[in-house]
């Protein structure tokens, strides 16, 4: 057992870590029905049996990461209550209402993924793709009510706090705390983003290997248009959601800068001593001489752990930017060339890119959780005070480490190998999901 | 009726559903465990066919129930999260091995071994899980669980690991066991695979009579307000009476072969049994320390969530016909049809 740590901090690194393996899951069910709907519809316009192999393989994806996802979601909704009973026992009337809307988004998203999988041959074409979609959009609303919350957490409004709880509490106006709809447009941004990043890494990886496999020259077709748009566009609403932290939460974003003295014409410190003059200034507030809040301002016990925020912060701008250049030059090659790309350089630098969506996605919540501490809800509960009683929190967290450290292998390896049954000579008889199934029950 | 007590009964409601749905879904991995004789493959086969498209549609109800209760009567979650702690913890675990064993042996195609793999851990989480979420049930039922403002002072152990708690999770694995034996008579292909789960439906519910009597004697001890709920108030003895006749019901019909009416019979069982607990409860979330009133969140908030339940119901509801008329189960040799 590592010695010192308390179990407030056992709790947060539980649910830390039960976050940081969910959102990978649940960013794959967001992301991956929609390109499993797109290759079905490619399909079924061009008639190539390729995109119905491809749409079938991101069927098995979805299928394997979505019951890996729910569970690693009903361990959240516990954990809420296992780890964070004070927050739930006085916040949970509050945040109620986003949570029960993502219940019904989630009953939408399993009903119509086990008709999908299972119901290619019991089905009508229309009402398979319709399925396909009804996934693809409670997916997506899913992960809207979700962000709701958390918005919620980082800018509490709708009630009235007192030393006993919330009162007045108006559910509605909570939903819709302030920043909404630049959290929301930029956590499902990264969900398409990491997950199209991630598919065109595997298929640029085995056009390396297989420079002729036409079957991955067009899967790589079907990632790279959603890959590009949604890396060019995360960069805007990036900024516009960073506008609203610099106005909303002054230390969480002076805590991402690095930013301690207040000043006004801030600088743009990059790192390594290169330094963009009134560049933060016009980052955060759109005008050059803008006044910039330091951490100085603002009493010690209020500051989040700067320097992982602001870590943290640097990684995720870091590979946004990276992203969004090869988006660039993958996109002025697509038009040149008048077909998307599959050269060896860029090849080279889409495997390299794979991983940078989840990187970015993974960072970017750091920064937001860890940019909120000390608080659970920003300014009226701190996370020590909703933490649970129950002692000897290490064991639940080095269990579900150890847990969750299988569950990852199991998963990389499972997926690898559907996607080995695709390459070039590979023996058929890959893994077929029974379509002829029955279910019981009603 | 208060709306408090409306949202009450839909918990209760999502907690009948989970175990008619989920519940089952869980048995069947019980009867894959136990899975014997000449057409051990088949049984497997017809219980992983029966639950593949449809249990994490069934798990939903669940997390339902689980959103309810922490937007509707947030001090009763926070109470019981402390509580049972434990037990909850190596239930959510159980329900992740489910799940994802569940998952990986039809994905994992590494060969008959490793799939066996997969199995096993599937359906030992499969026992593991009810036994768990029986003996909360039963800490709840008991009122050990005492609390002194918002703090629970009864400790960690001591309400889940009472005899009345163990009792009534042995109950609720046999209760799962029984209405999956149950549905997969009429789900099975073949006669023959019928009679097995006929079989073993007749002689799991066979075993729930005596299993429900112990708990009502273990209730006398461990959970008085249950014992004199039950035998007192006229409706909890209706609903008790309901229960034995649903019992014997499914029974008959078992015995009979009538397997679809069967099915009925033993989820009304079940369901009522689920309510006769609901029942015996109420007003009590958590007794004495929490009621439906006074665990209750605002009347702003439960009047949302009541329309936030309605509008779930009309996107939920069609939908799941939907998938249960996909996936109704098909008269032997039968050719798939297109719905």
């Amino acid at each position: 057992m590592l010695m010192g740590m308390t179990d407030l901090l056992y709790a947060r690194a539980q649910m830390g870590l039960s976050l940081a393996f969910h959102i990978v899951f649940a960013a794959a069910g967001v992301a991956l029905p929609v390109l499993m709907v797109l290759s079905d519809w490619k399909h079924r316009r061009t008639g190539d049996p390729d995109y119905r192999k491809l749409s079938e393989k991101l069927a098995k994806g979805t299928a394997i990461l979505f019951a890996v996802g729910a569970v690693s979601g009903t361990v959240l909704s516990f954990e809420l209550g296992l780890l964070w009973p004070e927050f739930m026992g006085r916040y949970g009337e509050v945040i109620g209402l986003p949570f029960s809307l993502e219940g019904v988004a989630f009953f939408t998203e399993a009903i119509f993924l086990g008709i999908y999988l299972y119901g290619r041959e019991r089905v009508s074409p229309g009402l398979h793709l319709f399925s396909g979609v009804m996934v693809a959009v409670s997916g997506a609303a899913s992960a809207f009510f979700v962000t709701l919350v958390n918005t919620f957490m980082n800018n509490p409004s709708g009630f009235t706090a007192t030393a006993s709880g919330p009162t007045d509490v108006q559910p509605l106006v909570a939903m819709f705390s302030p920043g909404w709809q630049y959290q929301t447009a930029h956590v499902l941004l990264s969900c398409y983003q990491a997950s199209a990043f991630a598919m065109a890494g595997i298929h640029a990886f085995i056009l390396l290997k297989h420079p002729g496999a036409a079957f991955h020259k067009k899967a790589l077709s079907v990632a790279l248009p959603l890959a590009c748009l949604t890396a060019l566009l995360q960069p805007l609403v990036g900024d516009l959601s960073a506008k609203h932290v610099a106005r909303e939460q002054p230390v969480k974003l002076a805590a991402m800068e690095g930013h301690f003295e207040t000043q006004v014409g801030a600088p743009l410190r990059l790192g390594g001593g290169i330094d963009v003059p009134k560049g933060l200034s016009i980052l955060a507030f759109g005008d050059p001489n803008a006044e910039v809040k330091g951490l100085n301002d603002f009493p010690r016990d209020t500051w989040p752990p700067v320097a992982k925020v602001h870590v943290a912060f640097q990684v995720m701008v870091g590979t946004g930017s990276l992203m969004a250049l090869l988006a660039l030059v993958t996109l002025w090659r697509r038009w040149r060339g008048r077909a998307w790309p599959h050269g060896r350089g860029l090849m080279r630098a889409w495997l390299v890119a794979g991983p940078l969506g989840l990187v970015a996605l993974e960072a970017g919540w750091l920064v937001t959780e860890w940019g909120r501490q000390p608080w659970i809800v920003r300014g009226v509960m701190r996370t020590g005070e909703a933490v649970t009683p129950v002692p000897h929190l290490a064991a639940p967290f080095f269990t579900f480490t150890a847990v969750y450290l299988f569950l990852g292998v199991t998963v990389l390896f499972v997926l690898w190998r559907q996607v080995a049954s695709t390459l070039p000579g590979a023996p058929p008889g890959a893994p077929s999901v029974d379509g002829k199934g029955s279910a019981h029950a009603h | 009726m208060p709306t408090e007590v409306v949202l009450g009964l839909a918990v209760a409601g999502t907690f009948v559903l989970y175990a008619l749905l989920g519940g089952a879904d869980f048995g069947g991995g019980v009867w894959d465990l136990l899975a014997m004789g000449p057409r051990k493959a088949e049984q497997r086969a017809l219980i992983s066919r029966a639950i593949g498209p449809v249990w994490e549609v069934n798990h939903v109800w669940l997390i339902v129930g689980l959103v309810l209760l922490f937007s509707g009567f947030p001090r009763a979650f926070a109470a019981l999260s402390v509580a049972l702690h434990v037990p909850l913890t190596l239930l959510v675990l159980g329900i992740v091995f489910r799940g994802t064993a569940f998952t990986f042996r039809a994905y994992d195609t590494r060969g008959d071994a490793v799939e066996r793999r997969w199995g096993v851990l599937f359906s030992v989480a499969s026992v593991v899980a009810p036994l768990l979420l029986g003996m909360c049930v039963g800490a709840v039922a008991s009122d050990t669980i005492r609390m002194q403002g918002h703090a629970v002072v009864s400790g960690f152990f001591a309400s889940w690991t009472s005899p009345f708690a163990l009792a009534v999770g042995v109950l609720t694995l046999g209760l799962f066991a029984f209405l999956a034996a149950v549905y997969l008579t009429h789900e099975a292909h073949t006669p023959e695979l019928a009679e097995d789960f006929r079989r073993r439906a007749l002689v799991t519910g066979g075993l729930l009579f005596p299993l429900a009597f112990g708990v009502l004697l273990l209730s006398r001890e461990g959970a008085p307000r249950v014992w004199t709920g039950l035998s007192q108030t006229s409706v909890a003895l209706a609903l008790h009476g309901g229960t034995a006749v649903a019992a014997v019901a499914a029974f008959a019909l078992l015995w009979t072969r009538r397997f679809r009416a069967a099915r009925v019979a033993a989820a009304t069982q079940a369901g009522l049994i689920v309510l006769g607990w609901a029942v015996s409860q109420a007003p009590y979330l958590v007794y004495p320390a929490l009621t439906l009133r006074s665990a209750a969140a605002s009347p702003t908030v439960q009047k949302l969530l009541l329309v936030a339940l309605a509008v779930g119901a009309v996107l939920v509801v069609p939908s799941l016909v939907l998938l249960f008329r996909v996936f109704r189960p098909q008269p032997p040799g039968a050719p798939p049809s297109p719905t």
